[in-house]
C-alpha cells in the first residue's frame, strides 16, 4: 500500500510531540511514554497515580478528535495488517515493551532526549528488528 | 491543576500523533521497507520531536523540581541488561508485524476504528502476560 512523503505534516506533529513531552516534564515530572502511561494505569499505586495517568491517556484519545473539530477529517489510519497479525502482534508489542521498559515514545523520543544509554540501546534495537520483520513479512514470506 | 496539565500534555501528544502519520499503520511500515514502497515521512516524526524535546530537557531538567511535584521521575537504571535488549527485539517483531506502537494506538483509539481496539485490546493482554511472567520469576527468585 502506497503512502504519500509528508515531511511537513510530519514534523509539525513531531514538534507537538515534543511540546507535549517537555510539557509533562516540566509540570509532573515525569516521562511522556505511552507505555509507561499505560502500564501504570494498568496497576496504579494509588489514587492520584491514577488519575494523572488517566487524563493523559484521556488527552491523547482526544487529539484524533480535535484534528477533525479543526480541519472537519478524522486522522488518516490504512490497516494493511489482518485482524490476526494486528492480535499476534500487539500482544508481542505488549510483552516486548513491558520487558524493554518503554516504546518509541519512552525510549525514542523522551530517553534518547535525556541522553539515556539504556533508551539509545533500546531505540536501535527495536528499530533494528522492526526493520528486519517488515522486510520479512513483505519480501521473504510474500507480498 | 495536575490533570488539567495532565490532559493538555495527553491532548497536545495527541494531535501531534494524529497529524504525524505515526497513527497511520500503512505508513509506519512504509517507513520501514526501504526495499518497497518506502516513505520517509517518520524520519522527521521522530527527528522533530526528538530535536524540540532534547532542547526543551535541557531547561526543564536544569531546575530544582517540576511544578507541581517533589521530584522528577527520572528512570534511574543505566544498565544494558537482557530485559532491555530483548524486550525491545520483541516488541520491533510486534511493531513490525501489526503497524502500531503504544504511542501510535493510543491516540487513534481516538477514531474508534476496530482495528485500533483489537490491537489496543492484544497490546494490554501482552502487558498484562509479561507483569505476570516477572512477578512469577521474581518469587523464583525470591523462593531460590
Amino acid at each position: 500500500m502506497e503512502t504519500v512523503f509528508t515531511p511537513w505534516q510530519s514534523l509539525s506533529g513531531g514538534v507537538l510531540i515534543g511540546v507535549a513531552s517537555i510539557l509533562l516534564m516540566a509540570t509532573l515530572g515525569r516521562i511522556m511514554g505511552a507505555t509507561g502511561i499505560l502500564s501504570g494505569l494498568l496497576s496504579p499505586s494509588s489514587t492520584s497515580d491514577f488519575g494523572w495517568r488517566a487524563a493523559v491517556l484521556l488527552g491523547m484519545v482526544s487529539g484524533p478528535v480535535a484534528v477533525m473539530v479543526v480541519t472537519g477529517q478524522m486522522p488518516v489510519i490504512q490497516v494493511p495488517t489482518p485482524t490476526t497479525m494486528l492480535a499476534v502482534g500487539g500482544f508481542l508489542v505488549g510483552i516486548g515493551v513491558t520487558f524493554g521498559s518503554g516504546c518509541t515514545s519512552g525510549h525514542g523520543v523522551c530517553g534518547m532526549a535525556r541522553l539515556s544509554a539504556r533508551s539509545f540501546a533500546a531505540t536501535i534495537t527495536f528499530m533494528l528488528t522492526t526493520g528486519i520483520t517488515v522486510y520479512v513479512v513483505r519480501h521473504v514470506l510474500g507480498g | 491543576m495536575r490533570l488539567i496539565v495532565s490532559y493538555i500534555s495527553g491532548l497536545i501528544f495527541g494531535i501531534g500523533i494524529s497529524i504525524s502519520g505515526m497513527a497511520n499503520p500503512a505508513k509506519v511500515l512504509n517507513f520501514f521497507d526501504v526495499a518497497g514502497t518506502w516513505d520517509p515521512s517518520l524520519i522527521f516524526v521522530m527527528g522533530g520531536a526528538l530535536m524540540v524535546t532534547f532542547v526543551g530537557y535541557r531547561f526543564v531538567l536544569h531546575r530544582p523540581a517540576p511544578t507541581f511535584e517533589e521530584t522528577f521521575k527520572l528512570p534511574a537504571s543505566n544498565e544494558l541488561d537482557l530485559p532491555l535488549i530483548g524486550g525491545s527485539a520483541v516488541f520491533g517483531i510486534g511493531w513490525g508485524i501489526a503497524g502500531f506502537c503504544p504511542g501510535g494506538a493510543l491516540p487513534a483509539l481516538g477514531t474508534g476504528r476496530s482495528e485500533v481496539i483489537i490491537f489496543t485490546i492484544a497490546l494490554v493482554s501482552g502487558i498484562f502476560a509479561a507483569k505476570g511472567l516477572q512477578r512469577l520469576s521474581a518469587t523464583k527468585a525470591a523462593s531460590v
